[in-house]
C-alpha cells in the first residue's frame, strides 16, 4: 500500500512537554515524533516515567497542570482535512474527545465515577456524542407508532414527535429547553433514555459482558477488575472512535483476564477498523497485539519499526537491553545497568549515554536524530547516523 | 441439573436505605438526635396550633398578658402561662414555641446561603486552581483571621448604623462569617476528587468543565457538605442566641431564645427566685443544639465512607 498523507490518522511532530514542579522543570517530552496509520495498532514501550502516558494525554490535549505542552504539532486527519489539535479550542476539543479519539485508562475501577451506575456513565457518552443519531431513531419509531395507534395515544405521539424533530433541528430552542425542565413534560425524554439503554446493553454484549441487563445497573464497586475494564472500554467505544489510546489497560489485571481483554481489543479493532495507540511496558503484549512498535526512553523516541523487526533486529542499544531483560528460563537474569536519569537536569546529548555500553564522545555532545536505516525502521542513535 | 436459586438483587437505593436504617437503629445516640430534631420540626410546623398568635399581630412578637399588669418582675408558672412569664408579662411558653420556628428559619436561611456561596467558590477555586484559587483562598483566609463572633458583632453594629433591621444584620453577618468554612471544605474535596482517574476519563470522553464540576465532582463531595451542614445547624442557632444575649439581634419582645435569656439575665441575680425566666429558653437551646449535633454524628456514621463500614 502506498503511503499517503491521509493514511496517517495522527501525526505528532517535535512535541516538547514540561512539568513545572517545585524541584525544577521536568523535561518530560523532548521532541517526540510519531505517527499512527489508519487501522494499525501502535505499541508504545518504555520504562516508567519515560513519557508514554503523557504522549497519549497530549494527543487528547488533557495534560493537567503542572504539565504544559511547550511546542509541537499534533496533526489529526479526519474526513480528508487535517487539524492541529494543539490549536483547537476547548469546545471543539470536547467534540473530538470521545468521538474521534478516546482513551482507556490503566486502573479500570478508578476510571469509573463511584456515585453513578455503569449504565448512566456509558449513557452520558451516548448523550454527548451520538445524540442526533439516537433522536433520529426515536423519530423513526414515533412515526411508526403514529400510523399504528389512534385516539389519545396517537396525539401524545404526535406531540413527542414534534418535540424530537425540534430537538434535532435546533437543540437550543426555547420550547425544547422548557420541555426538558417541566416536570411532567420532560418525561418525553424517556423514549430517548430507553433507546440509549438498549444501545448500551448491545454495546456491553459486544464486549462479552455476561448478563448485561443486570450489569448496566451496577455501581463500579460491584464489578470485578476485568468487568470494570470492559465497561471502560465500552465507554471509549460508544462513538466508534478513529483512534483509541489505551494507557496500559491490562497492567492491573491478572493474566487470564489480561488475555481476554487483549483478544477483545484485537477483535474490536478488526471490527471497527480503529487505530490503537497501545501504551505498555510489557513486551509480551506488544508481540501479541501490535503491528508497529515505538520505543521511548526518557522523553525521546529512540526506535520505531514494525513488530517483527524490533524483536529480530533491534538496533538501538536501549532496545537491545530491553529485549535482553526479558526473563527466560535457563538464561541468566540481565538488566540495563544504571537508572533512568532525572529529567530536571537530563544529561547532555543522548539521554541514554550514561547507561550505554557503546557511548562515544559525540553522544555527550549532540542529541541523535531519528534516521531511517531501513524501510520504516527509524533509530535515534549515533551508531547508525554515521557519527555525524 | 438442578437450577440454582439466585438471590434477588435488591435495588441499590433500597439496599442503601435498609443499611442506613439498620445503622441508625443500632445506635441510641443517633435515635435520640433524630427524635429531638423531629420533635423540634413538629413544634415549628405546628406553632400556630400549639400557641395561637393574636390575629393581626406579627406572630413572632410575644403577646403580653395585661391581666397581670405591667410589672417588671416575671410571674411564676400558672395554668394560663405554663412556663410563666418574663419581664413585661410576656408568655414564655409562646416564646419558646415560636422561637423553635424562628430558629429553623434563621438556620435554614444561613445554611442555604453559606452552602451556596461555598459550593460556587469552592468548586471554582479547587477546579481551576492557579490565580483564581489564590485570590479566593487568600480572601477566605482574611475572613477567617478575625474571630467570628467579634467580626459578626462589628458588622451588626456597622449595618445598624445604616438603618438595617438588627435581625437582618445578624443573619447577614452570620452568613459572612460562615461561608469561608464551606469554601475551604469544598475546595479540599474538589482538590482530592479532581485528581481521580474518573475525572480524567470524563474529560477524555469529551465532558465540559461545567459538566465535570457539577455532575462528576459535586456528587462525590456532597456527603461531607451534608454532614458539616447538619452539625452547623445547631451552632448557627447558638451563635444567634449568643448575639441576642449580648444585646445584638432580635428586638425586645421577639420570640428568640437568646433574647429571652437576655431578658431573663437581669433576674439571674435573684438566684432561683425567677428561675423560669431563663431556664426554659436555655433548655430549648440546649436540646436543639444537642439534637442537631447528634444528628450530624449519625449522618457521619452512615454517610462517611471512613466510618460507615465499621
Amino acid at each position: 500500500m502506498e503511503k499517503t498523507a491521509s493514511d496517517e490518522i495522527v501525526e505528532v511532530q517535535d512535541l516538547y512537554l514540561n512539568f513545572y514542579t517545585y524541584e525544577g522543570i521536568v523535561k518530560a517530552l523532548d521532541g517526540v515524533n510519531l505517527n499512527i496509520k489508519r487501522g494499525e495498532i501502535l505499541g508504545v514501550v518504555g520504562e516508567t516515567g519515560c513519557g508514554k502516558s503523557v504522549t497519549g494525554l497530549s494527543i487528547l490535549k488533557i495534560v493537567v497542570p503542572p504539565g504544559k505542552i511547550e511546542v509541537g504539532k499534533v496533526t489529526f486527519n479526519v474526513k480528508g482535512k487535517s487539524y492541529n489539535i494543539l490549536d483547537l479550542n476547548e469546545p471543539t476539543m470536547s467534540k473530538v474527545r470521545g468521538r474521534y479519539i478516546s482513551m482507556i485508562f490503566q486502573e479500570p475501577r478508578a476510571a469509573l465515577n463511584p456515585v453513578y451506575s455503569v449504565g448512566y456513565q456509558i449513557g452520558e457518552v451516548f448523550q454527548h456524542h451520538r445524540r442526533e443519531e439516537i433522536i433520529k431513531t426515536v423519530i423513526e419509531q414515533l412515526k411508526g407508532e403514529v400510523e399504528k395507534t389512534s385516539g389519545f395515544k396517537r396525539h401524545i405521539c404526535k406531540i413527542q414527535l414534534s418535540l424530537y424533530e425540534r430537538m434535532l433541528k435546533n437543540p437550543k430552542s426555547l420550547r425544547v429547553r422548557l420541555a426538558l425542565k417541566t416536570p411532567i413534560l420532560k418525561r418525553f425524554q424517556n423514549r430517548m433514555k430507553t433507546e440509549i439503554r438498549n444501545r448500551t446493553i448491545e454495546l456491553l454484549k459486544l464486549l462479552r459482558i455476561p448478563d448485561p441487563e443486570r450489569v448496566i445497573d451496577m455501581y463500579p464497586h460491584e464489578l470485578s477488575g476485568g468487568m470494570a475494564q470492559r465497561c471502560v472500554i465500552a465507554m471509549a467505544l460508544v462513538a466508534k472512535p478513529m483512534l483509541l489510546i489505551a494507557d496500559e489497560p491490562t497492567t492491573n489485571l491478572d493474566v487470564t483476564v489480561q488475555a481476554q481483554i487483549l483478544v477483545l481489543i484485537n477483535e474490536l479493532q478488526k471490527e471497527l477498523g480503529s487505530s490503537i495507540l497501545y501504551v505498555t511496558h510489557d513486551l509480551g503484549v506488544v508481540a501479541e497485539l501490535c503491528d508497529r512498535v515505538l520505543i521511548m526512553y526518557a522523553g525521546n523516541v529512540v526506535e520505531t519499526a514494525d513488530v517483527m523487526t524490533i524483536f529480530k533486529e533491534p538496533l538501538h542499544p536501549y532496545t537491545q537491553g530491553l529485549l535482553e531483560s526479558i526473563p527466560r528460563p535457563g538464561k541468566p537474569f540481565t538488566s540495563i545497568p544504571g537508572v533512568v536519569p532525572g529529567l530536571i537536569n537530563p544529561p547532555p546529548g543522548c539521554r541514554f549515554n550514561e547507561r550505554c555500553k557503546y557511548a562515544m564522545d559525540i553522544c555527550w555532545k549532540q542529541k541523535p536524530k531519528l534516521v531511517e536505516v531501513a524501510k520504516d525502521h527509524y533509530v535515534a542513535c549515533h551508531l547508525y547516523s554515521g557519527g555525524k | 441439573m438442578k437450577k440454582m436459586k439466585v438471590p434477588e438483587r435488591l435495588e441499590p437505593t433500597i439496599k442503601e436505605i435498609k443499611f442506613i436504617l439498620r445503622r441508625i437503629k443500632d445506635s441510641p445516640l443517633s435515635l435520640a438526635g433524630i427524635a429531638l430534631v423531629s420533635a423540634f420540626i413538629i413544634i415549628a410546623v405546628f406553632a400556630p396550633v400549639l400557641a395561637p398568635p393574636k390575629p393581626g399581630f406579627n406572630p413572632y412578637l410575644i403577646p403580653s398578658d395585661p391581666s397581670l399588669g405591667f410589672r417588671i418582675e416575671p410571674s411564676p408558672p400558672s395554668p394560663n402561662h405554663i412556663f410563666g412569664t418574663t419581664t413585661a408579662q410576656r408568655d414564655i411558653y409562646y416564646a419558646c414555641i415560636w422561637g423553635a420556628r424562628w430558629a429553623f428559619q434563621i438556620a435554614l436561611e444561613v445554611i442555604v446561603a453559606t452552602v451556596t456561596v461555598g459550593i460556587v467558590l469552592g468548586l471554582v477555586a479547587g477546579y481551576y486552581g492557579g490565580f483564581i484559587d489564590e485570590l479566593i483562598m487568600r480572601f477566605t483566609d482574611i475572613m477567617l483571621a478575625f474571630p467570628g463572633l467579634i467580626l459578626a458583632m462589628t458588622l451588626v453594629t456597622i449595618l445598624s448604623q445604616v438603618n438595617w433591621q438588627t435581625i437582618d444584620a445578624v443573619l447577614l453577618s452570620i452568613i459572612l462569617i460562615g461561608w469561608p468554612g464551606y469554601t475551604r471544605l469544598i475546595r479540599s474535596e474538589v482538590l482530592r476528587i479532581k485528581n481521580e482517574d474518573y475525572i480524567e476519563a470524563a474529560r477524555a470522553c469529551g465532558a465540559s468543565d461545567l459538566r465535570i464540576m457539577l455532575r462528576h465532582i459535586l456528587p462525590n463531595a456532597v456527603y461531607s457538605i451534608i454532614i458539616v451542614a447538619s452539625l452547623d445547624f445547631g451552632s448557627i442557632v447558638l451563635t444567634t442566641a449568643a448575639m441576642s444575649f449580648l444585646g445584638l439581634g432580635a428586638p425586645l419582645g421577639w420570640s428568640d431564645w437568646g433574647r429571652l435569656i437576655y431578658d431573663g439575665m437581669s433576674f439571674v441575680s435573684g438566684g432561683l427566685r425567677w428561675w423560669w425566666s431563663w431556664v426554659y429558653p436555655g433548655v430549648f437551646i440546649v436540646l436543639f443544639v444537642l439534637g442537631w449535633s447528634l444528628l450530624g454524628d449519625a449522618l457521619r456514621d452512615v454517610l462517611d465512607p471512613l466510618y460507615r463500614r465499621k
